[in-house]
């Protein structure tokens, strides 16, 4: 692993702080208002981008840790903690973002229907796995307990979220398709809007793979550093 | 040029292949080595058994728990007749909930702190048998705290907790509980922080559960037929399955030292 960023790192980095520049342009100045919220319902398209890269990254998780417990390879141990970390903060900046749309939609912060529920879980779900791998010290016994935490969590997830489905009826807005007859606000999306929308998911997704890339590069150097501390001391 | 770490090889302590049965244990005389697995899980259960009866750490405080909590409840709720019909079901999943964390780490403490972890690990059985003993003998001990618990609740509230349906959906919820519950605690208890790190690991993932428990216990307390609560019973079994399978198969990975 060189030490300095390989060239290809660098221009993906430059490339993704220009979409995200795009991308804020785009929501902010290019969308069109729409009719019945008006202009909070900008922050719709970094929070579904964002939401989107959060479930990216807990599935993403769930492959090096089948793969690191069958092969026993710390390099995907690395993954993993890469994926986990990026998708959890992304998720809770989804929450976030979510809750500043939910005041002036919902006339609340928060409410405890199907989508949120599932979302705060899985949110304290990987803190647990973060409070867990903080607890050990043992290098290949803390990525073992991180691998089957993450399955363990990644089993529990849909399950809940079925469970929850079935309690409430769903309020979250229903973008695509016909909503539920319960559902209060509609959201009606222009073909501007769509198009945005795409380039915004599109622009997150690159930024996802800039930032797991630069992770995973953290995480490599940080084991080296490890290992010459080791050579060091003894 | 990180060093690779020793591995204990089960396969080390049976020298006999075993071509059928669940363990790569060695074939007692005149036993097969499924016969083993039964009897290493009837072992462990039984051990926790005897060793509960003769000391009763584990199940006198989890009682005396689970008689706080439904006290704490009874103020923090305000239970006066009309809410208590609605809310006996969450305060009831609630005190099992704590009190089962409590009898998990118990369990796995006790069995680290006096080196019977060690011990069951040397011995030429099957990991998953450990773990289906711990399941079993904790679901056991779940299961005497409610059973003692609930007698108590419908004294001291005047509800008839003793229907069948509701009975069944303890028992439910208990099994996918201590099957969850005994993978979560033989990690934490291998942790730094131990005790506290169970309940944080346990209960996001044991949700689900609880959730299908308290509508299914809604309902049936409620008075509404079998069928209303059909898919609630579904769930529980599903995940009772699911995950029962699951931490079956990742308990190997947790005890490699």
């Amino acid at each position: 692993m060189q030490q300095n960023k390989p060239l290809a790192l660098r221009i993906l980095d430059g490339i993704s702080i220009l979409l995200i520049g795009i991308t804020t342009y785009l929501a902010l100045f290019v969308a069109p208002t729409e009719v019945t919220m008006g202009a909070v319902q900008r922050v719709f398209y970094i929070h579904v981008s964002t939401a989107w890269v959060g479930m990216l990254g807990f599935i993403a998780a769930v492959i090096p840790s089948i793969i690191y417990l069958r092969t026993k390879d710390m390099k995907w141990d690395r993954i993993e903690v890469a994926a986990v970390e990026i998708s959890s903060v992304f998720f809770f900046l989804a929450i976030v973002l979510g809750s500043i749309w939910a005041r002036p939609a919902w006339n609340a912060w928060w409410k405890w229907e199907a989508r949120l529920t599932t979302a705060a879980i899985a949110e304290l779900l990987y803190f647990a796995y973060f409070m867990l791998r903080a607890g050990i010290d043992h290098p290949e016994r803390r990525a073992n307990f991180g691998a089957v935490y993450a399955l363990i969590a990644s089993v529990s997830i849909p399950i809940t979220f079925m469970s929850i489905r079935w309690v409430d009826r769903t309020l979250h807005p229903v973008v695509f398709g016909v909503s539920k007859a319960t559902s209060e606000i509609e959201m009606a999306m222009t073909f501007d809007m769509v198009k945005i929308l795409l380039f915004a998911i599109f622009a997150f997704s690159i930024v996802f793979i800039d930032l797991f890339w630069n992770r995973i590069r953290l995480g490599d150097l940080q084991d080296k550093v490890e290992q010459l501390k080791l050579k060091v001391t003894s | 040029m990180a060093v690779k770490p020793i591995r204990t090889n089960r396969r080390l302590l049976s020298p006999l292949p075993s071509s059928e049965g669940k363990g790569a244990g060695l074939t007692a005389v005149g036993g097969r080595s499924s016969n083993n697995f039964i009897k290493a899980i009837s072992a462990i259960v039984w051990k926790d058994l005897r060793a509960e009866v003769r000391s009763f750490e584990l199940v006198s405080a989890m009682l005396v728990f689970s008689l706080l909590v439904i006290l704490i409840f009874n103020f923090a709720l305000e239970l006066d007749i009309k809410t208590r019909q609605s809310v006996t079901a969450g305060v009831l999943w609630a005190t099992f909930a704590f009190a089962g964390t409590l009898g998990l780490n118990r369990s796995m403490a006790i069995e680290k702190d006096r080196g019977c972890l060690d011990g069951l690990l040397l011995a030429p059985v099957d990991r998953s048998a450990i773990y289906f003993g711990k399941a079993i003998s904790n679901l056991a001990f779940m299961l005497i705290v409610e059973a003692i618990v609930l007698p108590v609740y419908s004294i001291l509230y005047n509800i008839n907790l003793f229907q069948p349906g509701l009975l069944m959906v303890i028992l439910l919820g208990s099994i996918g509980y201590s099957a969850v519950g005994t993978l979560l605690s033989a990690m934490s208890v291998q942790t730094r922080t131990r005790d506290i790190l169970l309940p944080i690991l346990l209960l996001p993932v044991v949700l689900p559960l609880i959730i299908a428990a308290v509508q299914a216990s809604n309902t049936i307390l409620a008075g509404d037929d079998f069928n209303s609560i059909k898919h609630w019973l579904n769930t529980l079994i599903a995940y009772d399955v699911i995950l029962t399978a699951v931490a079956f198969i990742l308990f190997d990975y947790i005890l490699e030292d």
